[in-house]
């Protein structure tokens, strides 16, 4: 079970997604980096030169190692690359969501979440 | 009979027995009990899921709408502005923060979303053209990203229910399926061997009984027989002292003299 001391300091937004969806969701001001020796972002753009074993790196730091994300947002057609991982996440800390983008229109089958709501109703 | 079943290892006794109805009460009611919790989560699972539903479908809209603002904004601007924008990122606007929603003993955490005042790391971006529409379009996103966060506490909410829920119902099943059989397996042993007992004390009692019976018949016999063969000698000696007893009580008021009693 989740513990108060575990989620009390989330208070930022994650995000792994396209250039056009990061953008968007900066300017709605979510973007976060931290103090300048290890500045982190909270944000991750990904084309079609970035491989796989970046998105899972930046994916693996926003879910487990970073302590102070409540949400992480992913662009559908990304969580299809790393799908894998995505359906293996399960916990409720931060909160994995699958968004999606302008080229890729948003299919609910695919969806983690989705899919195990329709596996408990036996659809 | 219950010997090869699963009960718990007791002695059959009254004492035992006592317990084990005891404990057979007590896991009935914690049976009843969380069988309602069950149905309480059950039921508030099963919102979450149909709104989760419409927020998925409600986000796919926003999101368009949002991505159609920022292509405005690219048209407006004359130029792709996402790498300024990414590199003029410092501090979060919009954060969130979380609150708990007690529901039936389980605590469902909730995003809620606000907006940092006095920050604002773009103040620069669409300076020169556009800026209206990069104000709308940051609008728009802020909305979107509302309705995320909605959706992101929904699903939370969603997936710690689940959890819950299957703990709670393995722990009916656990109640139901192996303590309450056991605990009733326990109860006839129990029973049984106390009848086993109780049988086997009544035919001890009869065979105390018939024993006592037997030697009191030999006791009577040997007696009888005793007298008989006394009155027999008596028959051949001439009446002796027969007489003495039977006069002995008439006498006591024609008595001669009583002696003086002194105390």
């Amino acid at each position: 079970m989740a513990s108060q001391a575990d989620y009390k300091d989330r208070q930022f937004l994650a995000v792994i997604g396209d250039e056009d969806s990061v953008t968007g969701l900066l300017l709605a001001g979510i973007g976060h980096v931290t103090a300048p020796p290890d500045s982190q972002k909270n944000f991750l753009v990904v084309d079609a030169k970035t491989d796989n074993a970046t998105i899972e790196a930046v994916f693996e730091q926003f879910t487990t190692e970073r302590k102070d994300i409540g949400i992480v947002l992913i662009n559908q057609h990304i969580a299809d690359r790393i799908r894998h991982r995505v359906d293996t996440y399960t916990a409720a800390f931060p909160a994995l969501l699958e968004i999606p983008s302008k080229d890729h229109p948003y299919d609910p089958e695919k969806d983690s979440v989705l899919r195990r709501v329709r596996r408990l109703f036996g659809e | 009979m219950s010997g090869a079943a699963d009960r718990e290892a007791v002695f059959p006794t009254r004492q035992s027995l006592g317990l084990m109805k005891a404990k057979l009460k007590g896991a009935e009611t914690g049976h009843s009990l969380l069988k309602r919790k069950s149905e309480a989560l059950t039921k508030r699972f099963r919102e979450i899921t149909r709104r989760i539903d419409e927020a998925k479908r409600k986000m796919g809209r926003v999101m368009q709408i949002a991505s159609l603002s920022l292509a405005e904004v690219t048209y407006a601007v004359g130029g792709n502005i996402g790498f300024q924008i990414q590199e003029s990122a410092r501090a979060a606007r919009f954060r969130i923060r979380t609150k708990q929603e007690n529901v039936s003993g389980v605590l469902l955490p909730t995003f809620e979303s606000y907006l940092t005042e006095g920050n604002n790391d773009f103040a620069m971006t669409g300076l020169g053209k556009g800026g209206q529409q990069v104000q709308r379009c940051r609008d728009t996103y802020a909305r979107a990203v509302e309705a995320l966060v909605e959706l992101a506490s929904l699903q939370t909410a969603f997936v710690i229910l689940d959890e819950v829920i299957k703990v709670v119902n393995r722990r009916v099943n656990a109640i139901e399926h192996v303590i309450i059989p056991r605990t009733e397996n326990t109860i006839k042993y129990i029973n049984s061997e106390l009848d086993e007992l109780d049988r086997e004390e009544f035919y001890r009692l009869k065979k105390v009984a018939g024993k006592k019976l037997r030697d009191n018949a030999a006791l009577d016999a040997e007696m009888k027989l005793k007298r008989e063969e006394k009155a027999a000698r008596e028959l051949a000696e001439g009446q002796p002292e027969v007489q003495e007893d039977a006069s002995g009580p008439s006498d006591l008021l024609a008595a001669e003299e009583d002696e003086d009693v002194i105390f």
